[in-house]
């Protein structure tokens, strides 16, 4: 019954907001009839005078290579260039070393992602809840991002070495046997718990503003309904916090490739197997010149990645429509 | 026609009934009846229930008053719990830097057992994580800074890259950004997805349409190898488009009534109210370029040209105490800008999930 009504309101709130702008975009659009045609080709032809520079270059350095990247995908090798077919993709795709790559890389998001989304959530909830310091503390969380990765390399090998610290810690304090962390199943522990310490700080400023954005009317109509805090989270603050939940949860993905830089410079090009990313894959391969092989899978890659993507943007415009109006 | 007429002149006359505690208006002389409270008498029962329920309302309210400081103590906990393990990786850095070699080989000696400073140096089996030196010195900072050119070498470098590329960038991006953000049509919209998804692709996807690229225009192995894919990276231009986005258009439409071309709105309107982004996206972009390492390990093959963060992972194993070191200078730069414009970036980053793209 509570949670009944509480949508309700939750719907006459949005019904209200979606009118008021429906009303703006109506206005909007007569005082756009008023503006001569031609005045608007000529204000569109400056405003793409604008965008030229960037254009030019983004497809110089980003767009046309990428079709090159395709091509090569295709040939049997840049000197020959012999139209293969799918046979660069399909010995590829029948590569070991491919697919352990594919697998750990796929494997890492799959952990990574999620953990920083929930974990960097709790961590905003909790600091939303008026606790004293909280500004103190959004710097403290919020630093890790700006610590250079030679810097924290460094500090992470004293850290997780067979001789170090957390071995110490668990060995002395908890009676654990020692791992060799980075050079046993274990080691994506240790790139997970490093991506964490680097990016929970960037995900949970993006949650504070979306938990401030929840109105504060609705919390307080649920108050006095005496809904509890579970109630409340689940039947308002989700509302508000999908479109958030996606965004974050995106750059993660993004970051989580991006984590390669830290685990190459701790490891180098060929590190322990359950850390062999598809990173490394494609760096070696570069470095041994087979741009065939690497051009299939940075497309595979790139499939993947622009699917993701798509999926994620997809449930976000749903998501969030009945909370942002479109 | 008649009857109409007669409706409409006709006045209905109607009654209201007076509220049945009114009724004494209508009695001429009247007064009104003044209700006297009678004293209620409590017996003892009475008087023990609401004692009882007075008590549990008390007890209730404080039950709730210590859950809520207990949750306050609770987050507080979490809080601390994670702000230590989020700053301990930072300070001990910080402090193993004013450690003199051999404490630090002493230290670390098991990690690090190439250690150059001779076989005298006693070395631990296990390690000793120290928070605070046993002598404070400043003898890194001075072999770093004075005696070893190199590492001020590459951190020139790494300056000479990340300086120009945050100000190239955010110069062509907020011209870009000003284009995609006002006057969308269809086409700009596809541009802008592509940008994204560009924005997305893990680096070892570009690799090899940089290097092709960077050998095509002859700048390979040069610094405008980094530079130029630097300078139009679209990473700002999504930032920023998301920026403009936010400003009322009705602005824009005052200024163009006023007779302002599009340069001058561009450089009068948008530029000054966006100065808050301009911030916050030079921060990003920043820490993007501090820390590259794989664009200079691909498309520079002099090693005199790489900056800092390529070559400090190389002398880790080496010269660990002048790591330290050298690792807190890294460090500086980026911590400042940090501290400089952190409400800045904080904003930065709240604009980045609002809006979608």
């Amino acid at each position: 019954m509570k949670r009944k009504n509480l949508k309700s309101l939750d719907k006459i709130l949005f019904e209200n907001s979606r009118r008021k702008i429906e009303e703006e975009h109506q206005t909007h659009i007569v005082n756009n009839h008023h503006v001569n045609t031609q005045k608007k080709i000529k204000q569109r032809i400056i405003s793409w005078i604008f965008l030229l520079p960037s254009l030019i270059g983004v497809l110089l350095f980003f767009g046309a290579p990428f079709a090159v990247v395709i091509y090569y995908s295709f040939i049997s090798n840049p000197i020959q260039h012999l139209f293969v077919g799918t046979a660069n993709y399909y010995w590829v795709l029948r590569n070991a070393a491919f697919r352990m790559a594919a697998f750990n890389t796929l494997r890492f998001s799959a952990i990574a992602v999620p953990l920083a989304v929930v974990l960097s959530l709790m961590l905003a909830m909790v600091l939303e809840s008026s606790i004293p310091g909280k500004s103190a503390f959004r710097s403290m969380f919020l630093s890790p991002m700006m610590v250079p990765i030679a810097s924290v390399v460094l500090i992470w090998q004293v850290l997780f070495h067979y001789n170090g610290l957390t071995n110490r810690v668990l060995n002395v304090a908890l009676g654990f046997t020692k791992i060799d962390w980075l050079k046993s199943k274990y080691a994506p522990i240790v790139i997970v718990i490093l991506f964490l310490w680097k990016n929970l700080g960037y995900n949970m400023i993006l949650f504070m503003a979306a938990l401030s954005s929840v109105p504060v009317e609705l919390l307080e109509a649920a108050r006095l309904e005496k809904a509890n805090r579970w109630q409340i989270f689940w039947s308002i603050k989700i509302h508000y916090l999908a479109s958030t939940i996606m965004f974050v949860s995106l750059m993660s993905l993004i970051n989580s490739f991006k984590t390669f830089r830290e685990i190459y410079l701790m490891t180098g090009g060929y590190p322990y197997e359950s850390l062999y990313m598809l990173q490394h894959y494609m760096n070696n391969k570069f470095n041994k010149l087979d741009y065939q092989d690497l051009s299939a899978a940075a497309i595979l890659m790139a499939g993947v990645v622009i699917v993701v993507v798509a999926v994620l943007f997809y449930i976000e415009g749903r998501v969030g429509k009945d909370v942002e109006n479109g | 026609m008649i009857r109409q007429k007669v409706a409409g002149k006709a006045y209905k006359e109607c009654i209201v009934k007076r509220a049945p505690e009114n009724a004494w208006r209508d009695i001429p002389g009247a007064h009104e009846e003044v209700v006297k409270e009678e004293k209620k008498t409590y017996t003892k029962a009475q008087i023990r229930k609401e004692i009882k329920m007075y008590r549990s309302y008390v007890k209730s309210h404080k039950r709730k008053e210590r859950i809520d400081i207990a949750g306050k103590i609770i987050g507080m906990l979490i809080c601390g719990m994670f702000a230590f393990l989020f700053l301990t990786p930072i300070v001990l850095t910080f402090t193993n830097s004013f450690m003199s070699p051999s404490e630090i080989s002493s230290n670390y000696g098991a990690i690090f057992s190439t250690t150059s400073s001779g076989g005298k140096v006693y070395i631990s089996k296990m390690v000793n994580l120290k928070f605070i030196p046993d002598i404070v010195t400043f003898h890194q900072y001075f072999t770093a800074l004075l005696k070893s050119p190199a590492y001020l070498y590459k951190f020139w470098n790494s300056m000479i890259y990340v300086i120009p590329i945050v100000i190239f960038q955010l110069l062509i991006a907020s011209l870009a950004s000003y284009g995609f953000a006002r006057y969308t049509g269809v086409i700009k919209k596809i541009i802008f997805f592509l940008y994204i998804i560009i924005m997305m692709m893990p680096y070892q996807v570009t690799l090899v349409p940089n290097f092709l690229v960077s050998q095509f225009l002859h700048i390979y192995d040069t610094r405008f190898a980094i530079w130029l894919p630097g300078f139009f990276s679209p990473f700002a231009v999504y930032l920023f488009t998301k920026f403009i986005r936010r400003i009322p258009e009705s602005l824009f439409e005052a200024a163009r009534i006023d007779g302002a071309g599009e340069w001058q709105i561009f450089s009068k309107i948008c530029m000054p109210l966006c100065k808050g982004g301009l911030v916050s996206v030079a921060i990003l972009i920043f820490i993007d370029y501090w820390n590259m390492v794989e664009q200079p390990l691909i498309l520079l093959t002099n090693e005199e040209l790489h900056p800092l963060s390529v070559f400090l992972s190389k002398i880790n194993s080496g010269e660990i105490s002048l790591a330290f070191a050298i690792a807190v200078i890294y460090m500086v730069p980026p911590l400042l800008v940090f501290m400089y414009g952190e409400e800045y970036l904080v904003e930065g980053i709240t604009y980045q999930g609002g809006t979608k793209g």
